[in-house]
């Protein structure tokens, strides 16, 4: 059909070039996810702290960061990480670009996260913080235990959305070479001279991850919304 | 570290500076912006527009699908579809150039998430206003050219400002198929050269330019068209 043919793809190729690049593209996501939200708190921590020596360079972090396109990001990070970071992680030195696209997402991610999370903590009445000072809590206590929580759960679907887009950028890493799930099938289609239906099948494969994580995120939000 | 700013003095190979080749680049860049941005707008309204048409399920599915699709494959597979599986299949489009395949491909990934801040708006509208356009004798076309779609717009330019922005830094990503773009010259000349920070601070310090005069622009667009008077919250956005 339309000059394609598909006939190449069997399970030895898919195991023998697709899911090395899948497992990374998930391990990317996963870290980039955790470690965003972790650094994204505490950035948007920094930002609400209403002193400015933490307010200001958190500010200017987030901001230039969200300036800034990914792809010139990830290449800032393959520039600037120094050789001898490599060798410290052992067999580091062969997964360069892989290494330098995990730094990357987590510190561009963090960013991101630190506005969802710094929404979800504005989104949380005054009520509740009062209430939490009138118990004796420290500010520290009163956060961890009261308004983090709360804050986190009602960001849950757009920490998820968020995630989704953040999967379909991992195919960035493109620009530093790092092996990931699109040139998994890239590799694959130059070798059997079959480029075109190799994209073609990243294109479905993305496709149905991304879709089924939405719609999953979808059903989740309804399911939310009736709790609260 | 020593700074060497001389370098974006210094001759390419081709007869310009690096200075005259990243002020091309920059002109590519705000180009397959600037006519990607005309293509998700256009299409972007018509689909968002068909999403939140009464008594049209068909329409509304199909427009969801359009949705749906450009959203959940990355942009970066989508231009390689473009560039290479579409001119394929489709005879017709060998002779485009890649500028132009690439505006396809940038303005349709966009104008998904244009057309979903646009139902967002449309739908963020009292249901008074619709019934108020049909009271009126109005048929859907009218009430949508006349009441719905210049309220819903005005709603939406917050998140259509973080869309538009969005647009910009993902030109970036033309660089894959050697569209002579800011990225593309970063890479190239970081390669000749050496002088990487040099070249990267300077193609960053463009692109949060360019992105910063866009959101100014859609600022003054934004006070131009206020109503007097009139508050509406803005919707919220998402993604990069």
């Amino acid at each position: 059909m339309f000059g394609l043919d598909l006939s190449f793809v069997n399970w030895d190729i898919i195991s023998r070039f697709v899911i090395k690049g899948f497992i990374f593209s998930v391990q990317l996501t996963v870290v980039a996810t955790l470690g965003g939200i972790i650094f994204g708190t505490l950035l948007a921590l920094m930002r609400l702290s209403g002193k400015a020596i933490l307010t200001v360079p958190a500010t200017i972090y987030v901001n230039g960061m969200r300036s800034v396109p990914l792809v010139m990001v990830i290449l800032w990070f393959f520039l600037l990480v120094p050789a001898s970071f490599y060798s410290l992680i052992p067999g580091g030195s062969n997964y360069r670009a892989e290494i330098s696209a995990v730094i990357t997402f987590v510190a561009f991610e963090a960013a991101y996260f630190s506005e969802i999370m710094r929404a979800g903590i504005q989104s949380i009445s005054r009520g509740q913080v009062n209430a939490g000072r009138a118990l004796g809590m420290t500010y520290a206590q009163n956060m961890r235990l009261i308004i983090l929580p709360q804050a986190f759960r009602n960001m849950v679907p757009i920490l998820l959305t968020q995630t989704i887009i953040l999967f379909q950028d991992t195919s960035l890493v493109y620009a530093i070479g790092a092996y990931d799930l699109l040139k998994g099938f890239t590799t694959a289609g130059k070798l059997y001279g079959r480029t075109e239906e190799a994209y073609l099948l990243a294109a479905v494969v993305y496709f149905v991850i991304c879709f089924g994580l939405s719609f999953m995120v979808k059903r989740l939000n309804s399911r939310i919304a009736i709790i609260r | 570290m020593t700074w060497d700013w001389q370098v974006f003095l210094k001759d390419d190979g081709s007869g310009r500076t690096y200075l005259e080749w990243m002020l091309d680049a920059w002109g590519w860049t705000l180009s397959v912006a600037g006519a990607s941005w005309v293509v998700a707008m256009v299409v972007g309204a018509f689909v968002g527009t068909l999403r939140t048409l009464p008594y049209s399920p068909w329409l509304v599915r199909l427009a969801n699908a359009w949705v749906e699709l450009f959203r959940n494959v990355p942009l970066l597979v989508q231009i390689f579809i473009w560039y290479f599986v579409i001119p394929k299949i489709f005879p017709v489009m060998k002779d485009l150039s890649s500028f132009v395949l690439v505006v396809f491909a940038l303005g349709f990934f966009t104008s998904a998430r244009i057309a979903e801040q646009v139902r967002a708006g449309v739908q963020a509208l009292p249901r008074g206003q619709r019934y108020a356009g049909m009271a009126m004798g109005f048929t859907t076309a009218q009430t949508y050219r006349y009441v719905i779609l210049p309220m819903a717009f005005r709603i939406i330019i917050p998140p259509l400002t973080s869309e538009s922005m969005n647009l910009l830094k993902n030109s970036s990503v033309a660089f894959a198929v050697s569209i002579a773009e800011l990225t593309m010259f970063a890479m190239q000349a970081q390669e000749e050269t050496s002088r990487g920070i040099e070249i990267y601070l300077a193609v960053t310090a463009l692109y949060a330019i360019s992105a910063f005069a866009v959101n100014r622009i859609m600022a003054v667009v934004e006070k131009k068209l206020q109503i007097p008077g009139l508050v509406v919250a803005g919707a919220t956005g998402g993604g990069h």
